[in-house]
C-alpha cells in the first residue's frame, strides 16, 4: 500500500535536553495500513520520536505534518482528538474500573449530562468483538491479565477513529500466545487503513510483522528500508553502527563446562525451600564461579524463586545454607551481608530512583551494607564510579546527571553497577536485559560471563532461552511454581529440550539428582 | 490460544468484590439494628432511626463531601473547622442585622471557596492533601475565635423555623427539614458520582492519577472540585447545624473530621481511592448514630463508649478491605 500518499510526515526534527541531544535532524513517514518497525539501541531516540509527534515534549526544530495539515500537539489527549493514539508499555488503565468505561471514560456516550452505561456496555463488546476479543466488559480491568488490558488499551486507542497507533514495547511482558493475538490484532487494523508504528526490542517479531523498518542511532536517522530487503543481520549493524565483534564473540563461546566450578561445598545450598502461593519447595546448589540460568514462561514462579534466595520474601519452609553454614535469609539485609546480591527485573519500581544521580544511584548498596553512619570518602566514590561507568561504558558518561535521563538500557546497567560496587559472592539478575537494545544486551552478557570467571556465581534469570544457554552452566526450569529440571548445560541440551521440559515437565526425575 | 483463557475466573467469583465492603456494613447494621430490637422494646420504634437522621443529618451531608475526597486518594481534614466557622458566620451576621437569605448565600460561599483554594494547593504545588487541610483547619478554626471567642444564639426568624418545623405521619413520627435536605445532597451525590463524567473521574484519579493524566482526563480540574465539593458539603452541613443548635460556638465539631473519615471508611469506601459509594457512606453514618442510639438506651454506659467502638470497627474494617484486597496499587 505504500503507493498512497504518507499519513504522518515528520522532517528535520531536532530535540535537546540539558546535557543530551536526543534528537538531530530526523525524518519519519508513516503510510496508511502499513506496520512500521521504529528500531534503535536504547538511547537511540525512539521514545524521544514518539513523545515529540505525541506532544509531550515540543520540538526545538523540524515539522510534523497530518494529513496535508501541519500540526504542534500539546499533549496526548490533543493527539489522539486529532488520531494519533499511543498505547505505552505500562499499561495505562485505571485498575478499578470496568473494562467498558476504561475505553470509553472522558469520552461517554451520554444524555442530558448522564453517562448512558447500556450503551458504553454495548459499544464496548462491539469494539472488542472488532479485535476478537470476547470478555465481560464489567469486570475490573485489573481481573484480567496484562494481555488483556494491552488490547483493552488499543481498544481505547482506536476508538477515536484512529489514524495512525502507536505502540511502545506492547509485547515487553506478553508471552508468545499472548503475542500472537496482538500481532492478529495488528494485522486486522492494518487492513483497516490504520497506519501502526511498532517499537520493540524483539528482532525476530519486527520480521514477524513489520512492512518497513527505520532505524534510528544516536538520535539520527540511520535510514528506513523495506523489512523484506533488511537482512537480520544487517539491522543490527545499522542499530549498534559497528562490526558485529562483541556479539559474535559470545555466540562463539563453548558451552560452559559445569565440571569445572561444580564440586566443593557450594556458596548457597538450599534445601526444600519453598513459600507458600508463591514456589513450591525446591532444592538447589550454586558454586563460586557458576552461572545458573532460571527458565521458564512468565509468571513461571522464576522472581519468587530468586526473591527467597535474597530475603525479599520470606521463605515458610527448608534450609539455607552459605558457604555450608547453615543459615536463613529472612531480609535482604541479611542476605546482603552474607554476599548476595539482587537486581531486580521491575528496575523502575523497584530499584533506579529516578531523582538521584548516576553517582548516588551506584553507591546505595555500598552505602547501605557499610551502614549510614560510615559515609563513603567522596574521593572513593568518585573513583568506582567512574570505575564501573567506563566498565560497563555507561553513556552519557557524566555521574552527576539524574538517572531518569539516562535511556532504559543504560538504567539498568546503573542498577548493575550499583551491585557490582558492592562485590557480591553471589548475584541474581532478574531479566537484566530485558527491554534493552541488543548491543547493551551484549555487553551485560559478556560481562556476566567475566563476572563468574572471576569467581562470582550468578543467578540469571531470563525469558530468552537462548540467552540462558549461551551463558549458564547449569539450567533450571520452572513450571507452574515449581522446579520441574536442573539440566547440566552440555551439548544434549539445547533450546527445543528446554521448551519441551517447559511445555512437559516430565523431567522429574532429573530435578533432584 | 483461545482468548477466553486470558480471563480470570468466573464472573461470580470476581464480580461482586467492589461490594462486599458495603454489604458487610449493611450486614454489621442490620446486626446492631436487630440487637437493639431484642433489648429495648422501644428501639423499634421507627422515630429511633428519624432520630438518628435529625442527630447526624449534618455529619452525613459532610461525609458525603469527604466521600468524594477520599475517592480520589485525598484527605480533608478542614471539615470540622469548615462546619463551625460556616455556623459561626451565619449566627454573627444574622446578628449584625442581615437578612437571611443573604446570610445562607455568604456562609455556603465561605467553604467551597476555601476548598477552592485548597484543590489548587494540593494540585499545583504538589502538596501533600494531609498537610494543606491540616493549614485549612487550623485557619478555619482560627476564624470562628477570631469572630467571637465565646457562643453566638440565633434568633432570626427562618432559622428558627428550620429548627422547630417538624414534618411527620399523624402516629407522631416526624423528621425535621434539615433531613430533607440532607437527603437531597445525598441523592445528588450519588448521582453526579454514578452518572456524570465529573463523578467517573473521580474514581478514575482514585485508581491511578498517572494514567487518568494519560487517558486526558482533566485530573487537575477534578481534583480541585473534589475539595471545592468537600468545602460545600461542610458549609451545608455547618447550616444545618446551626438549624439544629440554633447558635454559632467557636468550639463546636471539633475533631468531628475524625469522626467523618471513620465513618466514610466504614461505609467501605477505600482509603488510598478508587472504591466506595454514597450509599456506603450512608450505612457508615447510621453505624455510628445506631452505636450511639445503643448505648443511650443502655443508660448505665460512659458515652465514651462509643469512641471506643467506633475505634474498634474502624480497626476491623481497614483490616478487613487489606484482607479482600482492595487495593489496586
Amino acid at each position: 500500500m505504500t503507493d498512497s500518499r504518507p499519513v504522518l510526515t515528520m522532517t528535520g526534527i531536532s530535540k535537546s535536553f540539558p546535557g543530551v541531544r536526543a534528537l538531530h535532524n530526523v525524518d519519519f513517514r508513516l503510510y496508511p495500513g502499513e506496520v512500521h518497525a521504529l528500531m534503535g539501541e536504547n538511547g537511540a531516540g525512539k521514545s524521544t520520536l514518539i513523545k515529540v509527534l505525541t506532544g509531550v515534549y515540543g520540538i526545538d526544530e523540524g515539522t510534523i505534518t497530518l494529513g496535508d495539515e501541519q500540526v504542534a500537539f500539546s499533549g496526548p489527549m490533543q493527539a489522539s482528538a486529532a488520531g494519533v493514539s499511543t498505547v505505552y508499555q505500562e499499561v495505562n488503565l485505571c485498575p478499578n474500573l470496568s473494562v467498558a468505561e476504561n475505553i470509553f471514560i472522558g469520552r461517554e456516550p451520554r444524555r442530558l449530562g448522564a453517562v448512558r452505561w447500556g450503551e458504553v456496555r454495548r459499544q464496548a463488546r462491539q469494539l472488542l468483538t472488532r479485535l476478537d476479543l470476547d470478555i465481560d466488559v464489567t469486570a475490573p480491568v485489573a481481573s484480567y491479565s496484562l494481555a488483556v488490558q494491552q488490547m483493552v488499551a488499543i481498544a481505547r486507542a482506536i476508538d477515536v477513529q484512529a489514524r495512525v497507533l502507536i505502540l511502545d514495547e506492547p509485547t515487553s511482558s506478553l508471552d508468545a500466545g499472548e503475542v500472537a493475538q496482538l500481532f492478529r490484532v495488528m494485522r486486522q487494523l492494518r487492513d483497516e487503513g490504520i497506519a501502526i508504528l511498532f517499537v520493540t526490542h524483539f528482532l525476530d517479531q519486527v520480521y514477524g510483522i513489520a512492512d518497513r523498518i527505520t532505524v534510528l542511532r544516536n538520535g539520527t536517522l540511520v535510514g528506513e528500508y523495506p523489512t523484506a530487503e533488511l537482512p537480520q543481520l544487517a539491522l543490527v549493524e545499522k542499530m549498534i553502527g559497528k562490526e558485529l565483534d562483541v556479539l559474535e564473540r559470545i555466540e562463539e563461546q563453548p558451552r560452559r563446562e559445569l565440571a569445572a566450578v561444580e564440586g566443593g561445598t557450594p556458596f548457597v545450598a538450599v534445601s526444600e525451600l519453598g513459600r507458600k502461593g508463591a514456589v513450591a519447595p525446591f532444592t538447589l546448589n550454586i558454586h563460586a564461579g557458576e552461572v545458573v540460568g532460571l527458565a521458564g514462561l512468565l509468571g513461571s514462579g522464576r522472581t519468587e524463586a530468586a526473591r527467597l534466595f535474597f530475603g525479599a520474601d520470606r521463605a515458610d519452609r527448608g534450609e539455607v545454607a552459605v558457604n555450608g553454614t547453615p543459615t536463613s535469609l529472612r531480609s535482604p539485609i541479611q542476605a546482603i551481608e552474607q554476599g548476595i546480591g539482587f537486581c531486580s527485573e521491575n528496575r523502575r519500581a523497584e530499584g533506579i530512583i529516578p531523582d538521584l544521580t548516576v553517582r548516588e544511584n551506584m553507591i546505595l548498596a555500598m552505602q547501605a551494607a557499610r551502614g549510614w553512619l560510615r559515609p563513603i570518602p567522596r574521593r572513593r566514590q568518585d573513583e568506582l564510579v567512574e570505575q564501573y561507568i567506563k566498565a560497563l561504558s555507561i553513556r552519557p558518561a557524566n555521574p552527576d546527571l539524574p538517572v531518569r535521563n539516562l535511556s532504559g538500557g543504560n538504567q539498568q546497567k546503573v542498577l548493575l553497577a550499583r551491585w557490582l560496587i558492592t562485590e557480591p559472592r553471589l548475584l541474581i539478575l532478574d531479566e537484566p536485559t530485558r527491554g534493552i537494545d541488543i548491543g547493551a544486551k551484549a555487553e551485560i552478557q559478556k560481562l556476566v560471563v567475566q563476572l563468574s570467571d572471576g569467581g562470582m556465581a550468578v543467578l540469571f534469570i531470563s525469558a530468552e532461552l537462548e540467552e540462558v544457554l549461551r551463558l549458564s552452566h547449569k539450567v533450571v526450569v520452572m513450571r507452574d511454581r515449581e522446579m520441574v529440571a536442573q539440566l547440566d548445560n552440555d551439548d544434549t541440551v539445547d533450546a527445543d529440550r528446554v521448551m519441551q521440559t517447559i511445555a512437559s515437565g516430565s523431567q522429574r526425575e532429573e530435578a533432584n539428582q | 490460544m483461545t482468548t477466553s483463557s486470558l480471563t480470570t475466573g468466573p464472573s461470580w467469583a470476581r464480580l461482586p468484590r467492589r461490594h462486599v465492603p458495603v454489604l458487610v456494613t449493611l450486614a454489621l447494621l442490620l446486626v446492631m439494628y436487630s440487637i437493639g430490637v431484642s433489648q429495648y422494646r422501644a428501639f423499634s420504634n421507627v422515630q429511633v432511626i428519624f432520630n438518628i437522621f435529625i442527630d447526624y443529618g449534618f455529619l452525613l451531608v459532610v461525609a458525603v463531601g469527604m466521600t468524594f475526597v477520599i475517592l480520589t486518594g485525598g484527605i480533608d481534614l478542614s471539615v470540622g473547622s469548615v462546619v463551625a466557622m460556616t455556623a459561626m458566620v451565619s449566627a454573627w451576621l444574622l446578628q449584625s442585622g442581615l437578612p437571611a437569605l443573604l446570610v445562607l448565600v455568604i456562609a455556603l460561599l465561605i467553604g467551597p471557596a476555601l476548598g477552592f483554594l485548597m484543590g489548587c494547593a494540593i494540585h499545583f504545588f504538589d502538596i501533600q492533601p494531609f498537610i494543606v487541610t491540616l493549614a485549612g483547619m487550623f485557619f478555619a478554626r482560627g476564624m470562628c475565635t477570631f469572630i467571637s471567642s465565646s457562643s453566638i444564639p440565633i434568633t432570626d426568624g427562618f432559622w428558627t423555623t428550620m429548627a422547630q418545623h417538624r414534618i411527620g405521619d399523624p402516629r407522631g413520627n416526624f423528621v425535621s427539614i434539615g433531613v430533607l435536605i440532607t437527603l437531597a445532597v445525598v441523592l445528588v451525590a450519588a448521582y453526579v458520582l454514578a452518572y456524570t463524567r465529573l463523578g467517573r473521574n473521580v474514581y478514575a484519579i482514585g485508581g491511578n492519577p498517572q494514567s487518568a493524566l494519560l487517558m486526558g482526563l482533566p485530573v487537575a480540574r477534578t481534583r480541585i472540585a473534589v475539595y471545592t465539593i468537600s468545602g460545600l458539603c461542610s458549609a451545608i452541613g455547618g447550616i444545618l447545624l446551626s438549624f439544629y443548635t440554633l447558635s454559632g460556638a467557636p468550639l463546636i465539631a471539633v475533631g468531628m473530621e475524625l469522626d467523618v473519615i471513620a465513618a466514610v471508611v466504614i461505609g467501605g469506601t477505600v482509603l488510598t481511592g478508587g472504591s466506595g459509594y454514597v450509599f456506603g457512606t450512608v450505612l457508615g453514618v447510621l453505624v455510628l448514630g445506631v452505636i450511639q442510639a445503643l448505648i443511650t438506651f443502655d443508660g448505665s454506659l460512659n458515652s465514651w463508649w462509643t469512641k471506643i467502638v467506633i475505634g474498634g470497627l474502624l480497626f476491623a474494617f481497614i483490616l478487613f478491605q487489606r484482607l479482600i484486597g482492595i487495593r489496586y496499587k
